[in-house]
């Protein structure tokens, strides 16, 4: 079959919403598109870790300090679930994880920001989680098979992690008036950040088209951005705290709400590794790569041994 | 180096049902690659059991053979119940 037939067949399977599976044909662009987002969307997940790592020691209670260990957890766990994904496309784990500490891989800018206070850990759970969900739930229903399933059940897990988040702040904000000021600092920081994580206005944006057409993506940047705020703004009334933009407003006839210009100088700063964390953030997860070096070889070194020696397994029956 | 070959993982949720596929997993050995599977796919009480296999080792039919594996039952419709008429009024059939 010519190349021009697979194409209109693999377009015919998407459009009538047939799954693609590992082993079928596919555009070799279909295949680096996903490489590169599920690699991203993994990157993210494990970078994710550090700024809430940073207060698993230090949080207020012990009920805290589990979920958000836990949450944690689940963040190691996602990335590895998406790693996975990508690698049914024939990328390799080394190869990805090299690429994201040389800084050829991106990953949210949301990250490269710090967690000043235990409010951030509301802020993370509330507005970043917030906006990775109104992200992640178009994509349970992406074409690509290992990529659907995997965010089946990365969205199932985090339905826990915004709740989390909503709770610490809710707490914070009906407590003294250092607690709540404190709630607000942290809205105050992660509100324009969580909105760039939706990525570039659609006017900028390179790749829409194509992964709408392919079922990569089946929302714009700025549908969703306008869903997290027309979903957030009620929650901050609740909260009793002020999202800071001066033009946030609801409008009556479009029936959604009015936000300001984002500072998108700001976002392709950080993109490019000039965020306040950026450097920090690569440092550590190169230099826990490189100090379990010798730990992932003692592992194989072992196996490969024992690999002779044993010989009563136990039979999968 | 040698990177950690990948498994591939099958849970089975409760005693009475079938593993099914988790997911992959890197682990230097099998009992290794249990131990990760706990930890990766079993958090929330998924599982029961744990099957790992090497990834290397499971032979999967090839997606350009699909017509000739399986259209061959596309038109035997009399291996069906509903192929085969009922009286009516006949009932536990």
């Amino acid at each position: 079959m010519s190349v021009i037939d697979l194409e209109k067949r693999f377009q015919e399977k998407i459009d009538s919403d047939i799954r693609i599976e590992p082993r079928d044909w596919m555009p070799e662009k279909y295949r680096t598109t996903l490489i590169r987002q599920i690699g991203q969307h993994a990157h993210s997940e494990i970078v994710g870790m550090l700024p809430e790592g940073n207060w698993i020691t230090r949080a207020p209670s012990l009920k805290r300090k589990v979920a958000l260990l836990a949450k944690v957890q689940d963040e190691a766990g996602h990335g590895l679930y998406l790693y996975s994904a990508a690698e049914t496309l024939g990328a390799e784990r080394d190869e990805m994880v090299e690429e994201l500490h040389s800084g050829k891989a991106k990953y949210s800018s949301i990250f490269n920001y710090p967690t000043l206070t235990w409010a951030d850990m509301g802020a993370i759970g509330w507005l970043v989680d917030g906006a990775a969900i109104q992200n992640q739930i178009p994509l349970c229903h992406c074409s690509y098979g290992p990529y659907a399933r995997a965010m089946i059940r990365i969205c199932k897990e985090e339905s826990f992690h915004q709740r989390q988040g909503f709770e610490i702040m809710t707490v914070l904000c009906a407590g003294t008036p250092a607690q709540k000021a404190m709630a607000q600092d942290a809205l105050n920081r992660f509100w324009w950040p969580s909105l760039m994580m939706f990525g570039p206005p659609d006017s900028e944006s390179t790749h829409t088209e194509q992964s709408q057409k392919w079922g990569i993506k089946r929302f714009t940047n700025d549908e969703l951005r306008q869903r997290f705020v027309d979903m957030i703004a009620p929650q901050a009334d609740h909260l009793g705290i002020t999202i800071p933009d001066p033009d946030l407003k609801w409008n009556e006839e479009r029936q959604h709400y009015d936000f300001g210009e984002i500072d998108w100088e700001e976002f392709w700063h950080v993109v490019k590794g000039h965020g306040p964390c950026n450097k920090q953030r690569i440092e550590a997860r190169t230099k826990a790569w490189e100090e379990g070096a010798w730990v992932r070889e003692a592992a194989l070194a072992y196996a490969e041994k024992h690999s002779n020696t044993q010989t009563s397994k136990s039979k999968a029956v | 180096m040698k990177s950690w070959p990948l498994y591939e993982v099958f849970i089975r949720s409760k005693a009475g049902l079938h593993h099914k596929h988790a997911g992959s997993l890197h682990a230097a050995d099998a009992e290794m690659a249990i131990e990760n599977a706990r930890d990766v796919y079993c958090r929330r009480n998924e599982g029961v059991s744990i099957w790992v296999v090497l990834s290397s080792d499971i032979t999967a039919s090839n997606p350009d053979n699909s017509e000739e594996l399986f259209d061959p039952a596309e038109d035997k419709i009399y291996r069906h119940p509903t192929f085969y008429h009922v009286p009516e009024g006949v009932k536990h059939l």
